[in-house]
């Protein structure tokens, strides 16, 4: 199929020679942005089109200045930019994450984003929308990631916590999107308890909040105000932290700690020993390899391009099932570092 | 079979020594004494399945899996056993005599089997499995089991779950094979403590620390002796009631590799401890050469005659059936040379003292060892310490020479394996070659070692986003980045396009701040190599 108004280039895929781009890596004049995680959506453009979630999502991270001028949409709201015809559909990956439906020249391209099809109480579910191309991320785009149903993870969670009554565990999840799915699975589960909180992950669950997901009992993971020792008053407590703080002087406070992460990387084994991880649990806001496969499937397009992540594996799957498909290789979207 | 799975997975994700111990402990109350030695034998990693190879394992898998997803899956996890262990379809409705196997069971399956009905075994088992299982199963298979247990810690848990003592089992554990039925037997109270004296086994050799700067005011030539460090591999050879036997510094049974020595018809029995080298005595060749003799099971007579090998004996453990680990090293010195003098064998040089006068004099010396022949450094030997095993601190130290340090440029990277999976680790590096007409950048080998956890994470996002090539599973990346790489030794070498083999390079320092231009050049290297 012959597709002349979309390219790549050094800021991302451009539309109609520039009118706008998806989730472009650098300042640009119209940008349509998928989902609010740092490197999909990045500051500085000149105009925003996304959800309303992720709007309100840049806005609480990057300020009221994150660009000139913004337009927030719902899911499936038909929307123009000059002659394009857009929408945007649930992608499942965190809260305001969207697909990109673009119909022009009686062609419907979709631009998935990074999406899941594992249930999360904290956004909508993907819907597939038939397309003749569709664009999708490869993050674990390779036969060996099979993950569990993210329930399994959490009674592994609660069944540590109680059984390391006398240690206190620090979960690495991301601020956006995983902490508050983990947060809201234990609470769907029963589990009431006070969860305590590194103090990047506040603003987001208070805006999760906001859009009514509630999230139970939080209180941010200090230690000067507290009765007792730390050792003592986090026994048998959860603190969920940035992966990065992990390994940082910040969890040092806390002895003894039980170090867990939520990630699909989690799979590899060696990968989640050399992290220092004690707890790992797979779970994770992408796709799967047998969900990408299903997705494709259920879209049916006539082409698939894969932005990022294992392309190999992906295109060579495509092509076995009669599908033509094609790396797009853009660098700077973190797939295969967000541990 | 998945209490024991769940044993290495708890000990793959414990940090600390003394939980990894209790794990171990744990498992050891719940356990029956065959499958107590079964386990300590994957876990020691002395375990030995001849019939079942690892390639076997994977032409297994390439008729239930897609070839092409595998290979980039294999690549994407780096490590063998636990790819196809993920990878491998599940089964809903487990068969119980496979799925509940002991892990005796599993392992006499596995020895008995013939060629021929391996497939099957191995097929049946990989469908009764859970995964974490399944990658258990594997790893009993292809080895490397990488869960963070030395077998000293194994046995020490062995020690304490049943109050022996450990350095008596360790002396005994050699002289048994997997699993380890008299040992444990005596252990559990069974039966007497088996007796070994007669048998040609390995003892636990004594190690020595690097030499640090604040121990060299303790060096003196009263207290400490010197020998050179000689640049072969350690070794301990054996003779008991006609029994020769060679082993590594590992305990690996290495005779067959070295007819030339484990042949000869010694008349006493004793237990020596030395280094193995190419060449002869009076011609004794490098490390490279005597790599050409490593690993070689069944070597031919061609290559026993072009590399031979002989033996610089520098420790007596056992003479004439008399320990003598508990005499000092003077006296045991003392004794070796006269059994060498009295037996005058072709093929065993006794490691000569070196004679200094002070710190300064060794300093010197060490400083020379590369002029007249290659020694490694030198060693140094409290006189009144007694064989130790293990590597306690004091009695020995070694004394190296200084490496060779340049700075090369990343050319290439590739995932890594083991603890390192998944991330670009394996890092090939050239200098730069001058022609009259250009300037080039020419391979000249690879480090896996050297930096930090945390540097490794940056070095990785460095690949990943300077990637300006792909080659299968090699990125080619900017050439940007320079390393500062030491190397214990170069040689000329035509197996390498450079032309030049180094010795053990690993990476001193990442150059962040350092531009490529400024990298060493091969000219350089080639008078290293002189």
């Amino acid at each position: 199929m012959k597709i002349d108004w979309i390219k790549k280039s050094r800021e991302g895929v451009q539309i109609k020679n520039g009118l706008f781009y998806i989730d472009p890596i650098y300042p640009v004049k119209n940008a349509v942005i998928t989902h609010a995680h740092a490197d999909h959506a990045r500051p500085g453009h000149n105009q925003i089109f996304a959800t309303k979630e992720t709007i309100e999502i840049m806005k609480e991270r990057y300020g009221a200045n994150f660009c000139e001028k913004f337009t927030a949409y719902d899911y499936n709201q038909n929307f123009k930019i000059q002659d394009i015809n857009l929408f945007f559909a649930p992608a499942g990956h965190v809260l305001g994450s969207a697909q990109i439906v673009i119909n022009y020249n009686n062609q419907r391209v979709t631009f998935a984003g990074d999406y899941k099809r594992q249930y999360d109480p904290t956004c909508l579910p993907f819907e597939p929308i038939k397309s003749d191309i569709f664009v999708t991320e490869a993050t674990f785009g390779l036969p060996v990631f099979k993950h569990p149903d993210a329930n399994t993870q959490i009674e592994i969670l609660i069944k540590s916590i109680q059984k390391f009554s006398n240690r206190c565990h620090i979960i690495g999840v991301y601020s956006l999107g995983k902490a508050q799915r983990i947060i809201k699975m234990l609470r769907n589960k029963g589990w009431m308890d006070t969860i305590y909180m590194h103090g990047s992950l506040v603003k987001i669950c208070r805006l999760y909040e906001k859009f009514g997901i509630d999230l139970g009992r939080l209180e941010p993971a200090t230690v000067k105000d507290k009765p007792e020792k730390p050792h003592e008053y986090y026994k048998g407590k959860l603190i969920l932290a940035p992966p990065s703080a992990l390994s940082d002087v910040w969890s040092r406070r806390f002895p003894n700690p039980i170090l867990g992460m939520a990630s699909g990387w989690m799979t590899v084994k060696q990968r989640a020993k050399q992290r220092g991880i004690n707890l790992p649990l797979i779970i994770s806001d992408h796709a799967d390899w047998h969900d990408i496969l299903k997705t494709i499937e259920e879209v049916s397009p006539k082409e698939v391009w894969v932005t990022h992540g294992s392309e190999e594996a992906l295109i060579y799957a495509c092509k076995k099932k009669n599908i033509k498909a094609k790396a797009l290789s853009i660098i700077g979207y973190e797939s295969d570092t967000d541990i | 079979m998945k209490r024991f799975s769940e044993l290495l997975l708890n000990l793959i994700y414990t940090s600390s020594r003394n939980d990894k111990i209790t794990h171990i402990m744990n498992w050891i109350s719940g356990s029956e004494t065959e499958e107590i030695g079964w386990g300590l034998s994957v876990i020691c990693q002395e375990l030995e399945i001849p019939k079942v190879k690892s390639s076997m394992v994977k032409e297994i898998s390439f008729t239930h899996l897609d070839k092409y997803l595998f290979e980039l899956s294999y690549d994407y996890v780096g490590d063998m056993a636990e790819t196809i262990s993920l990878i491998w379809p599940e089964k809903i409705n487990k068969a119980k005599k496979f799925n509940k196997a002991s892990l005796p069971q599993v392992i006499k399956d596995l020895k008995n089997i013939t060629k021929n009905e391996a497939p099957e075994l191995i097929t049946n088992y990989l469908n009764n499995f859970d995964q974490n299982t399944r990658w258990t199963f594997l790893k009993i298979i292809t080895g490397g089991l990488r869960v963070g247990v030395s077998s000293r810690i194994a046995k020490i848990a062995l020690s304490k779950s049943f109050n022996k003592d450990i350095n008596e089992i360790e002396e005994l554990w050699h002289a048994f094979n997997p699993p380890y039925r008299e040992l444990l037997e005596w252990i559990n109270g069974k039966t007497k403590k088996p007796n070994v004296q007669n048998r040609a086994i390995f003892r636990s050799p004594m190690l020595a620390n690097p030499l640090e700067e604040s121990d060299y005011k303790l060096i003196n030539p009263s207290i400490y002796l010197a020998e050179w460090k000689w640049d072969g591999i350690r070794i301990q050879l054996v003779s008991s009631n006609g029994y020769v036997k060679l082993y590594s510094r590992t305990g690996d049974d290495i005779s067959k590799s070295f007819p030339e020595i484990s042949s000869f018809k010694f008349k006493q029995s004793f237990s020596l401890d030395g280094e193995l080298m190419a060449g002869e005595i009076e011609n004794p060749g490098t490390f490279n050469d005597l790599q050409q003799r490593l690993n070689r099971k069944n070597p031919s007579k061609e290559i026993i005659n072009s590399v031979p090998t002989f033996i610089i004996a520098y420790d007596l453990l056992i003479l004439d059936k008399i320990d003598l680990r508990s005499k000092n090293i003077l006296e045991r010195r003392k004794k070796l040379k006269t059994f060498l003098n009295i037996g005058k064998f072709p093929f065993i040089k006794y490691s000569e003292e070196v004679s200094y006068r002070n710190f300064d004099d060794l300093e010197k010396k060490r400083l020379k060892c590369r002029e007249d022949f290659n020694y490694e450094g030198l060693m140094l030997k409290l006189k009144v310490s007694d064989y130790q095993t293990g590597r306690p601190k004091g009695p020995w130290y070694k004394f190296k020479r200084d490496p060779f340090n340049i700075d090369a440029v990343l050319l290439y990277a590739q995932r890594g394996h083991g603890k390192r999976s998944s991330l670009y680790s394996d890092y090939t590096f050239g200098v730069w070659k001058n022609s009259s007409s250009n300037k080039e950048l020419v391979t000249v080998g690879k480090a896996y070692s050297g930096f930090t956890d945390k540097e490794l994470v940056r070095l990785d996002k460095f690949i990943r986003t300077k990637t300006i090539g792909r080659f299968g599973p090699v990125r080619e990346v900017e050439k940007s980045l320079v390393f500062e790489v030491s190397f214990d030794d170069i040689q000329k070498s035509k197996r390498h396009k450079s032309g030049l083999a180094m010795r053990f390079p690993r990476i001193k320092r990442i150059r962040w701040d350092k531009p490529a231009c400024e990298a060493d050049t091969l000219e350089t290297l080639e008078k290293l190599a002189n």
